[in-house]
């Protein structure tokens, strides 16, 4: 087991939790205990910077104004374009294209990517793990073309049972569309096996990131997966920002998503040619302020380092894990060894809205409920599980706290 | 039949009996036991047309309607929300449709409910009195259609 010392030198906890001013506040009366990180994290004091020093000192329109203000947004807004790349290290700037969140991201894909090469008796893979937006795209899509919707099933550890998978690859398989890490059970799954797995089989993959990239260094030419998509609010940065990254080749051959500004070359009632990437697929003024303060929590997190954020969590999963699992009756949902910091439990006779509301009483925030993953739910026959994932600013003393809240939940409740 | 008490005389009870408790610990210790103590629902209710929609948890809520008056019988797979339900019921059973529709409900705000759960569980706790109300709505629209 890890010891307390053994997180210390990974990261500065305390410098770090400083950065953060929510986390000074109190919830009921008692100090906050943030542990739904997997729904989104809170965010450092550069990041709201960021935010109101935009609108304060250089709102603008982008990439259409001739004037200094429109110029320094443009400028700002396309150096976060350049930080994700480097971020994910895509092999160009072009492949980064802004959307909401994740979910924007999938449903792109479906909609110009999938309309485009999914036909009659095609089959698209998904897996029994994902969140319901890397799911209904898909089953939108094949009931538009006809075509068949196949699911890796899940085992009892909640890994994917690659075997199954493998055997469901063939030549009709046209997309695999698979989360990189569970957020319900924090699984990682192993992208590269099924990436060149699919490759081999003709067909293409797009990972779903809102999970994994807060928790590990993400290398998409590594991983050599066709699209991946993250969403900014997941990894310390503003809500209502994503990134769709895309091969380049495959992007260009794609056809546009939404019509509007910004993505057109030139517009005649006859015919409009469309804008090269990325803007092809940025239709419409985008979310510039928000785009611009997602700088600022990838630097955060690049200053703290990836690695030792990766660390840290790790020590909290393996002390959480442990400590839970001396509480009578609860049973640990997802025992994968490769995990990231999401521990997704449930207790014998309580249902999980109780722990979440005696947990919120103690100022311990958790999320409860099926994570939007019913079909994973009713995989291990529960209603939902109460969840705890961890951020950066995570502590030993605050999953002791939460083994203390749920001794004092169950105690109550028994 | 129907109660001496009136909708509003329950509600006041309730009210005063919360404050008997200092801290919020107490009070979900007596709706667990609120919960812990509501009658069991009948298998046969357990349906989904029975099924409160807007909870994070599974809510039955099944009513019969006897001599002009409404009975209430509930479930849940939570504890914390059969004693909410619990606490519902026994202010609006056995009162008239009329009387229901009109029930203004206030001592959930004034025992601090609605601002100590979280929206989406107030939400829940807003689906269940909706669905009472539908009851008594329906109820009352079909005795008026039998009398004429």
């Amino acid at each position: 087991m890890a010891t307390i010392e053994e997180v210390q030198p990974a990261i500065d906890i305390v410098s770090v939790r400083k950065q953060f001013p929510i986390l000074e506040r109190l919830v009921k009366g008692k100090p906050l205990v943030y542990l739904d990180n997997a729904a989104t994290t809170q965010k450092p004091q550069s990041v709201i910077d960021a935010l109101t020093s935009y609108y304060s000192g250089y709102n603008a329109n982008i990439h259409r104004g001739i004037h200094t203000l429109a110029e320094e947004a443009t400028a700002a807004f396309e150096a976060t374009r350049d930080a994700v790349q480097q971020f994910i290290n895509a092999a160009t700037r072009e492949e980064i294209i802004f959307t909401r969140g994740t979910t924007e991201g999938i449903n792109l894909v479906a909609a110009t990517w999938g309309r485009q090469n999914v036909g009659k008796g095609d089959e698209v893979i998904i897996s029994g793990m994902e969140h319901h937006s890397n799911i209904v795209p898909w089953q939108i899509l094949c009931e538009e073309k006809g075509a068949i919707l196949k699911v890796i099933p899940v085992n009892e550890a909640g890994e994917l049972q690659m075997d199954v998978f493998h055997s469901l690859l063939n030549s009709k398989t046209k997309i695999v569309a698979i989360v990189h890490a569970s957020n319900a059970l924090g699984t990682i799954n192993p992208i590269k096996e099924i990436v060149a797995a699919a490759h081999n089989a003709g067909a293409v993959v797009l990972v779903d990131g809102a999970q994994s990239t807060v928790h590990m260094d993400i290398d998409v030419q590594n991983l050599d997966c066709d699209f991946f998509a993250l969403s900014a609010h997941k990894l310390y940065g503003p809500t209502g920002v994503g990134v769709l990254y895309g091969k380049k080749h495959i992007l260009e051959s794609m056809p546009p998503y939404m019509g509007g500004g910004e993505m057109i070359k030139e517009v005649t009632f006859e015919k409009t040619t469309y804008n090269d990437l990325p803007y092809k697929y940025e239709a419409g003024t985008p979310n510039i302020a928000d785009v611009i303060a997602f700088k600022a929590a990838m630097d955060f997190m690049e200053s703290i380092g990836k690695e030792n954020i990766a660390r840290h969590e790790q020590v909290l999963l393996n002390y959480a894990t442990e400590e839970l699992q001396k509480i009578n009756g609860l049973k640990i949902i997802g025992q994968s060894k490769h995990k990231t910091g999401v521990i997704s439990f449930v207790i014998d006779n309580i249902h999980p809205q109780d722990i979440g509301i005696l947990l919120d009483n103690q100022g311990i925030a958790v999320r409860t409920g099926h994570h939007c993953t019913q079909p994973l739910m009713s995989r291990f026959c529960i209603p939902g599980t109460t969840r705890a994932s961890f951020a950066v600013y995570s502590t030993i003393d605050e999953v002791n706290a939460l083994v203390a809240g749920l001794h004092k939940v169950v105690k109550m409740l028994s | 039949m129907g109660k001496v008490n009136t909708i509003q005389d329950t509600e006041n009870e309730i009210v005063e009996e919360f404050g008997l408790f200092d801290s919020w610990d107490d009070k979900y210790e007596y709706i667990i036991d609120l919960g812990k103590r509501l009658p069991p629902l009948d298998d046969k209710y357990k349906v989904d047309e029975n099924k409160v929609r807007g909870c994070q948890s599974t809510v039955w809520l099944h009513a019969d309607y006897k001599d002009g008056y409404i009975y209430f019988s509930a479930d849940s797979d939570a504890v914390i929300v059969k004693g909410l339900i619990s606490m519902l019921i026994r202010v609006l059973t056995n009162h008239t449709p009329d009387e229901i529709l009109n029930a203004k409900l206030e001592f959930i705000d004034r025992i601090g409910m609605t601002k100590h759960l979280a929206q989406t569980r107030s939400n829940g706790l807003l689906s269940m009195v909706k669905q009472m109300k539908n009851f008594a709505l329906a109820y009352k629209l079909k005795m008026e259609s039998n009398g004429n």
